[in-house]
C-alpha cells in the first residue's frame, strides 16, 4: 500500500463547519425550544376537545396561510442564493436576492396583517376561545421573529451592497441567513399544526 | 465548505426550493379538501419533518456541519412532529 499518498488530495471533502456564528446557533436553539413547547401545548390543549377547535380552525383563511408558507419559502431560498453569491465572490450581486428575500418577507406581513385585521372584524379575541388565543399568540410569538428577520435581512442587503461579503467573510451573511431560515423552518410545522390538521 | 461547483450549488437549491412548493401545495389541497383522520394526520406530519429536514440539511447547511448539529435539529424536528402526533392519537373518540 502506498500509505499517506493521499492525505493532501484536493478531492477530499472539507472540514465539517457550522455555517455562521456560533452565538446565533444558541440563539436559534432557545428560540426552537420555546417555539417547540407553544406546539405542544397547542397539541396537547387541542386533544382535551378537538371538536371544540374543529371548527374554529376550519374557519381559518388556509389559503392566506398557504401563500404566506410559499413566502417564507421563497425568501429562504433567495437567502440561499445570496449566500451562495457571497461564496463565489458575487457578494454585490447578492444584495439583489437579499433585497428579493425582503420583498418576500414583507408580503408575508401584509398577509397576515390582513388576516389579523378579518379576526378582529369578525369579533375574535384572545379570550373569544381557547383555539383563538393560541391562533393569534403562535402566530403572533411567530410574526414578531418575521419582523426581527426582517431587520436582519435588511442589514445583510446593507452590508451585500457595500461588498462586505465574500469568500473570506461568510460568518455574517451566514449567521443571518440561519436566523431567518429558523423562521422559516417554525412555520413549516406551525402552518400545518393550526391550519390544517384536524 | 466549498460545493463542487457554485452552478451545481444553486441548481440543487432551486430544484428543493421548488419540491418544497409542491409539498405546501400538498398541505394546502388537504386542508381544502376537508380531509381529516389519523392517516391524514400522519401524512401531514410527514410532509412537514420532509420540509423541515430540506431547510435544515441545505438551505441552514447543516449537511456539512459537525454531526451533532444535525443531531440537535433534526432531534428537534422529530420531536415535535412525535409529539403533536402523540397529542392527535390521545385526542381521538
Amino acid at each position: 500500500m502506498h500509505a499517506a499518498k493521499h492525505t493532501l488530495s484536493p478531492s477530499l471533502p472539507a472540514e465539517p463547519r457550522l455555517a455562521g456564528d456560533l452565538a446565533i446557533w444558541i440563539f436559534i436553539l432557545a428560540e426552537l425550544l420555546a417555539f417547540g413547547l407553544f406546539f405542544a401545548a397547542y397539541a396537547f390543549a387541542r386533544a382535551h376537545d378537538p371538536a371544540l377547535f374543529a371548527p374554529e380552525q376550519e374557519a381559518l383563511n388556509r389559503n392566506a396561510g398557504a401563500i404566506n408558507t410559499a413566502l417564507l419559502l421563497t425568501a429562504s431560498y433567495f437567502v440561499v442564493r445570496a449566500v451562495h453569491a457571497a461564496e463565489a465572490g458575487r457578494g454585490r450581486q447578492g444584495a439583489r436576492w437579499l433585497l428579493a428575500a425582503l420583498g418576500c418577507a414583507g408580503g408575508f406581513v401584509v398577509i397576515k396583517l390582513a388576516e389579523y385585521v378579518a379576526a378582529f372584524n369578525a369579533g375574535i379575541s384572545l379570550s373569544s376561545s381557547t383555539f383563538h388565543m393560541f391562533y393569534l399568540s403562535l402566530t403572533f410569538f411567530h410574526f414578531m421573529h418575521v419582523l426581527l428577520g426582517m431587520v436582519i435581512l435588511g442589514a445583510l442587503w446593507l452590508n451585500a451592497r457595500r461588498g462586505r461579503y465574500g469568500p473570506r467573510d461568510m460568518n455574517g451573511i451566514e449567521s443571518g441567513a440561519a436566523y431567518w431560515h429558523m423562521v422559516d423552518l417554525v412555520w413549516l410545522v406551525l402552518f400545518p399544526l393550526v391550519y390544517v390538521i384536524r | 465548505m466549498s460545493p463542487a461547483s457554485p452552478a451545481i450549488a444553486d441548481r440543487r437549491s432551486t430544484l428543493l426550493w421548488l419540491a418544497l412548493l409542491a409539498a405546501t401545495a400538498l398541505t394546502w389541497a388537504i386542508g381544502e379538501g376537508h380531509a381529516s383522520g389519523p392517516a391524514i394526520a400522519a401524512l401531514l406530519l410527514a410532509v412537514a419533518m420532509a420540509k423541515g429536514t430540506v431547510v435544515v440539511l441545505d438551505f441552514m447547511a447543516l449537511a456539512r456541519a459537525p454531526l451533532l448539529w444535525r443531531i440537535v435539529l433534526l432531534g428537534w424536528l422529530a420531536l415535535v412532529c412525535a409529539l403533536i402526533g402523540l397529542a392527535y392519537w390521545k385526542g381521538m373518540p
